[in-house]
């Protein structure tokens, strides 16, 4: 009775991850979704720990070790996952990649530590989970670093050769370890140093703002070394969660490149970065830009009929979403009607402002989409735009040398009047020039978009 | 050769590789058509299941001879490394979508 109920366990924990998948992939479910899944990990976990034997019938030892680890990695994780800020989510979900990563790693190191002669198929099971293992480790590590401001975007001359040559490396390597002409040591540590120096490389030229494509590919790259420890031990649960993450995380990682319009390969290859020096210095006309004060903006506001708030990273990085909605609710309050237009890229996610505004409790009904967003900007008086840029500049429409040219954007050009809240002139994390900024329709209020939109209501109040 | 010949002969081994073959198509059908207000849940909802790496921790860490320090050290390290994706991968998923839901029932 006892040694069906592992196998049972694994059937189980598979079952939910698909059913939870799927229920992710629906807004009303999306939260249950992930709790069955969390769920179905327990038991398989649990049932691990308890029930698995090897083929001679020993079960595991160590117990100690093994929920030491538990606690510690249950405790850490939760702290951090529950502390973190809405803003800095995205690089959260980096690190834990990371970390699977790493723990894929590892286990190819202690199994080959056990077992260097092992046979051909489990030594290139092994080998493979590595270096995939170690790239998805070394990548999310980088693109944590770029998310949160550490690591600054950077062109590395003749990337792709170098990048050819790591390749070549490990494809050579891991051919001298496999077929056993050099099985040694110092040839496997080398496979994991290469693959390492690879992950590095391979993100370090990709810019910032393409981080979520980075992140979600990488994610299905720590999928598929996890159903690689599927195959060293023969374990369904691992193999069919790790492939199922493998091939949606691709999908969706496809899913991204088309919501901003871009192909994989333009994402991979043409970083960002390198482009937008040719392509931003090359705006011809660029006049001069007006400012407009607090008081003008509040009257503006409060006159108008329709405003649209077009949110972006800077209100994210400002933690202003609780003061946008007490504008919101001000504005409503003296019969003017306030939208949200939701770029899909805005921020640094997909999704991501969506989820800031929720935080704030802004009302479902008031974010519109990009599409609905456009239709309605030509009956819009005042587009106050907090903190995007990118998703707004009209050189994705105009300039075919513009790096972003082709992603859609919001058309905030259609209303009455445009009011836009950053810091500085600085372009945006593309580093592209905004002629948004010098059309005559538009003013700039320049400050911190927390600072701003306090000082608004309080001019709101006092009108 | 021996390697392919142990795929297809291997009952075990052909049972796993069937396994693959047909997640694939899952993980594909399973995403088909998300709204990209969800690609961010989805992916970190993703990111904690890949977690289940730590299964392969576990048994590593379980196996290890109580002798062997490397394997010890670097299997506890594997440990918490795998707990930290998977938990830390849900809580996070949990936190983004709770804000979701709160926003749906007013």
């Amino acid at each position: 009775m006892e040694n069906i109920i592992l196998p049972l366990s694994y059937l189980i924990g598979s079952i939910t991850f698909i059913v939870g998948l799927k229920m992710l992939s629906h807004p009303d479910s999306a939260r249950k979704g992930n709790l069955v899944a969390a769920a179905g990990m327990t038991l398989a976990i649990f049932a691990t720990i308890f029930l698995y034997h090897d083929e001679q019938g020993n079960t595991l030892g160590n117990y100690p070790w093994i929920f030491g680890g538990l606690v510690i990695g249950t405790v850490l994780g939760t702290l951090a996952a529950k502390k973190v800020q809405m803003t800095a989510m995205p690089e959260m979900v980096s690190l834990f990649n990371g970390m699977g990563g790493a723990c894929a790693m590892l286990i190819s190191v202690i199994e080959y530590h056990h077992n260097p002669s092992a046979d051909k198929g489990m030594l290139i099971v092994i080998v493979l989970g590595m270096i995939i293992g170690t790239v998805s480790f070394a990548g999310s590590i980088i693109a944590w670093g770029k998310l949160n401001g550490k690591i600054k975007d950077k062109a590395i001359p003749g990337a792709q050769i170098i990048n050819f040559i790591l390749w070549a490396a490990l494809v050579v390597l891991a051919v001298m370890l496999i077929t056993g002409f050099c099985a040694t040591p110092v040839v496997f540590y080398g496979i994991l140093a290469v693959a390492a120096l690879y992950g590095v490389l391979f993100v370090m030229p990709i810019g910032g703002a393409d981080m979520p494509v980075v992140i979600s590919l990488l994610n299905s790259f720590t999928g598929v070394a996890a159903a690689f420890g599927g195959f060293l031990y023969n374990n369904p649960v691992m193999l069919t969660g790790g492939i199922l993450v493998g091939s949606a995380g691709t999908i969706l990682t496809m899913l991204m490149c088309k919501a901003m319009n871009r192909s994989l390969k333009n994402v991979l290859i043409g970083s960002f970065g390198n482009n937008a020096a040719s392509g931003g210095s090359s705006s011809k006309e660029q006049g001069a830009y007006k400012e407009i004060s607090l008081n003008d903006t509040a009257v503006l506001l409060a006159y108008s009929q329709k405003v649209f708030i077009i949110p972006g990273y800077g209100l994210a990085v400002a933690q202003a979403q609780h003061a946008c909605h007490e504008l919101e609710k001000l504005l409503e309050e003296k019969g003017v009607e306030v939208k949200y237009g939701i770029h899909p890229v805005a921020g640094r996610m997909p999704g991501h402002m969506n989820v800031l505004l929720a935080e704030a409790d802004v009302p479902y009904e008031k974010l519109m989409e990009m599409e609905d967003a456009n239709s309605e900007f030509g009956t819009t008086n005042v587009v106050l735009i907090l903190g995007a840029n990118d998703v707004v500049n009209p050189a994705a429409k105009e300039d075919p040398s513009s790096p972003i040219y082709g992603m859609p954007i919001l058309e905030v050009e259609q209303a009455e009047h445009i009011i836009v809240n950053k810091r500085s002139m600085k372009p945006g994390y593309a580093g592209i020039e905004n002629d948004l900024f010098f059309k005559p329709k538009t003013s700039m209020l320049f400050g911190d978009a927390k600072k701003v939109l306090q000082d608004l209501v309080g001019e709101l109040k006092a009108l | 050769m021996d390697f392919l010949q142990n795929l297809f002969s291997d009952p075990a081994t052909y049972r796993l590789l069937t396994i693959v073959i047909l997640s694939i198509f899952l993980g594909i059908e399973v995403i088909g058509r998300v709204p990209s207000v969800l690609h961010t849940p989805l992916m970190s909802g993703a990111n904690a299941i890949h977690g289940v790496v730590i299964i392969g921790a576990i048994i590593v860490m379980g196996q290890a001879p109580s002798d062997d320090y490397l394997a010890l050290t670097l299997g506890f390290l594997a440990v918490i490394l795998g707990t930290l994706n998977v938990v830390g991968g849900f809580v996070v998923t949990d936190r983004m979508l709770e804000m979701f839901s709160k926003k749906k029932k007013k």
